[in-house]
């Protein structure tokens, strides 16, 4: 905001002020030191989340150098061995990888098809009476703290399981029961974001469509769907981000201990399962398997973050072509 | 492909469309039905003493006199002490001394409990099998969210454990969270969005809170493990401020890890309250000669405040329900005392919702239940508050 005053016209006003070659005078170059103040401290609140990023990165890197320095642990046998028994001194983090792969797996076999169903018919066939109900429920179920999934998983999902595939077959504690319940917390958040792609695909696209004698399926799969498509792959990758971040859910049904194995009836502890375990027992803070959380937490974090950003490009390129 | 087939294929997946989306509804339902079905049921409950050797008579049959006595003989001389510290015995009513009979003397436990469903549709049967199984035992229908649930400290005994310490910790740790968070927060949404240009530096705080967003909890609670319980554990344990027995796994510690997390949210939800703002508003500001700052305290806050609350108590009810990042930096799960600074060790109610579900017993499942209830009930609440802000935002912006 520029405000520029002729001098001449005011005078009096412009006599303690910085004057410039032409002798007009702006308003902006008054000191204002309690504004600049102002400015300073917001701007540290801003800075404060470059701080903390900084921060997460110094502590799990840290800690993990240590971790990885230590002779007791290599880099190939924690990036290429799938044993994990801290308590034997083997750290091969895909037994605990292979369970988050397996668990966010199962999730996504839910969460995609039903979110993005969801989003489809709340977009394209949704009366505005069914929309107002139907999204707001969804919308619950996105609050829904993880802590009540997890129960859910454990005391709903699981016996039913057991009564389907058989007892012998299914533990009390396996990543089935947790990947889909983890795939209803993430529906929501597949479905409300692929629906605001959809929405955003322009109405003369349909028009068109249904000038040419489509009906309302062809047009939702064959034009709305493929022109949001950056858009709702953004969606999905983001759930997976979830997936693999979620803790609860799976530290409360998919069991504790860790084990390398395909079957998702067993009990399998995933990454962040182990970090949550360890840190809520009393482990001292020199130890090797305190480290250990932190090195499992630093996998964590480069993974999620990696996915978040290839995301954010999906959706910037979605807003490029259509906002 | 005929114009018939295709209809009927576009009727078909107008089904398949909306079974998905209704499938999500039914998740909802199935889930609040799971938890009250665990929250309400038949219970057999049975003394684990035997009362022949701690009582004369049959409890019904003894005077005031004779319950007294009893409780003089069997508590220890400490816990006689502490109970009649909180309230003297003597001003104890019948009833209050029969609970505190059952409770302390024979002990009575939950050996066996049914949900609510089974407990409605097959009472006869519950019947028959309680007085078969437990001939020691009464079968009585418990609802086990009650205000005793909500006001008891803590207890081993699962007939006689309570939440108030968790529920407590659940308001200290989120009331300093959001009094720590909420102005950092509100700072950085109106630097960004009224102040910022469009230097590299900004752009890189932007990026950065926007990744911040995604990053899971549980990283969070590693960096408060790391930073505010170990590094800075003598300004988080309070030691620094005289305050002895204690480590840094306390509700300050809590709350800055929380304060954390919640950033993110309640900057991206300022941004977009502040974003929403006319500019006409701002430009009239300046018009009348006020300053950058006098212009944002004076008009742009004002109108933007209802979007910006609701942001903040979206965030709050985050806070509330999230578990992970306190069990890293390492919640309590038992404490005695209720939390009565910031520098107390603490429990919340969903790391008390995750103890009960580690517990083995089935009567635990259903304590689990009932604390869901109250957390729902807690969580609903804020929300409901939300959305009401949010329609009275809506309104006034019609006016403008």
């Amino acid at each position: 905001m520029t405000l520029q005053t002729e001098a001449a016209a005011t005078p009096r006003l412009t006599s303690e002020r910085p004057q410039n070659l032409y002798g007009r005078t702006s308003l902006r170059k008054r000191p204002r030191p309690l504004e600049s103040l102002i400015q300073s401290f917001l701007f540290l609140c801003g800075a404060l989340s470059i701080a903390t990023t900084l921060g997460i990165v110094y502590v799990l890197g840290q800690e993990s150098l240590q971790f990885f320095t230590n002779p007791e642990v290599s880099l190939t046998e924690f990036f290429f061995t799938t044993y994990w028994q801290p308590e034997a001194g083997e750290y091969g983090i895909w037994a605990l990888a292979n369970s988050t792969f397996i668990t966010s797996l199962i999730a996504m076999c839910v969460a995609v098809p039903f979110g993005l169903g969801a989003a489809v018919y709340l977009s394209e066939y949704a009366s505005p009476h069914a929309r107002n109900f139907l999204k707001p429920t969804l919308e619950i179920l996105a609050g829904v703290p993880t802590v009540v999934y997890g129960y859910f998983a454990l005391t709903f999902i699981t016996p039913i399981l057991r009564a389907v595939f058989g007892v012998e077959t299914v533990e009390i504690y396996n990543m089935a029961s947790a990947g889909l319940v983890m795939g209803i917390m993430i529906l929501p958040l597949i479905s409300s974001m692929s629906e605001d792609a959809l929405h955003a695909v322009p109405r003369s696209l349909r028009e068109a469509a249904y000038g040419l004698g489509a009906t309302r399926f062809e047009v939702a799969t064959q034009v709305v769907v493929p022109a949001a498509l950056s858009g709702v792959t953004a969606a999905f990758i983001l759930g997976v981000a979830r997936a693999v971040g979620e803790t609860m859910i799976v530290a409360i049904a998919a069991g504790s201990g860790s084990l390398f194995t395909f079957n998702p009836f067993k009990a399998a502890e995933t990454m962040t399962g182990y970090i949550a375990r360890i840190s809520g027992g009393d482990v001292s803070y020199a130890s090797l398997q305190y480290q250990s959380i932190f090195a499992v937490g630093l996998m964590l974090f480069v993974v999620t973050l990696t996915l978040n950003i290839i995301s954010r490009r999906f959706v910037a390129r979605f807003r490029e072509v259509y906002e | 492909m005929s114009l018939a087939l295709r209809h009927r294929l576009g009727a078909l997946w107008h089904w398949i469309f909306l079974s998905a989306t209704i499938a999500g509804v039914i998740s909802l339902t199935l889930m609040l039905y799971n938890i009250v079905n665990e929250g309400f049921g038949y219970a057999v409950i049975q003394p684990s003493v035997d009362p022949a050797l701690v009582l004369p008579r049959p409890m019904d049959q003894l005077s005031n006199a004779e319950l007294l006595a009893a409780i003089e003989d069997n508590l220890s001389q400490g816990a006689y002490q502490k109970a009649d510290g909180e309230k003297p015995f003597a001003a104890r009513t019948r009833a209050e001394l029969i609970a505190f009979v059952e409770e302390r003397v024979v002990e009575e436990k939950a050996v066996a409990t049914w949900s609510l469903t089974d407990s409605l549709l097959n009472g006869s049967r519950i019947r028959a099998e309680a007085a078969k199984n437990y001939p020691q035992g009464r079968l009585k229908f418990l609802s086990w969210l009650n205000l005793d649930f909500v006001a008891r400290a803590m207890s081993s005994n699962a007939l006689y454990n309570g939440i108030r310490t968790a529920i407590l910790g659940s308001f200290l740790v989120v009331l300093l969270t959001i009094a720590i968070a909420f102005p950092v927060g509100l700072g950085a949404a109106i630097y960004l969005e009224e102040y910022a240009g469009h230097s590299w530096l900004n752009r890189l705080i932007q990026t950065n809170i926007d990744n911040l967003a995604g990053v899971p909890s549980i990283v969070y609670g590693m960096l408060g493990l790391a930073i505010f319980v170990r590094a800075l554990a003598s300004v988080t344990s309070g030691a620094i401020f005289g305050v002895a027995d204690s480590n840094g796994r306390t509700i300050l510690s809590a709350a800055l890890t929380m304060a954390l997390l919640i950033l993110p949210i309640i900057i991206i939800n300022g941004q977009e309250a502040i974003r929403a703002v006319p500019n006409s508003l701002r430009q009239a500001s300046y018009g009348l000669g006020a300053t950058q700052w006098q212009t944002i305290w004076h008009h742009v806050l004002p109108n933007a405040l209802p979007g910006i609350l609701t942001g903040a108590i979206l965030s709050v009810s985050r806070a509330l329900g999230e578990t992970a990042p306190l069990i890293i930096i390492g919640a309590s799960t038992f404490i005695a005392f209720d939390p009565n600074n910031v520098f107390a060790k603490f429990t919340v109610l969903p790391i008390q919702i995750y103890n009960f579900t580690q517990q083995p017993q089935d009567e635990y499942r259903n304590l689990a239940a009932a604390a869901i209830l109250i957390l729902l009930v807690l969580l609903l609440a804020l929300n409901s508050i939300a959305i009401l802000l949010r329609n009275r935002f809506s309104q006034r912006l019609q006016l403008l």
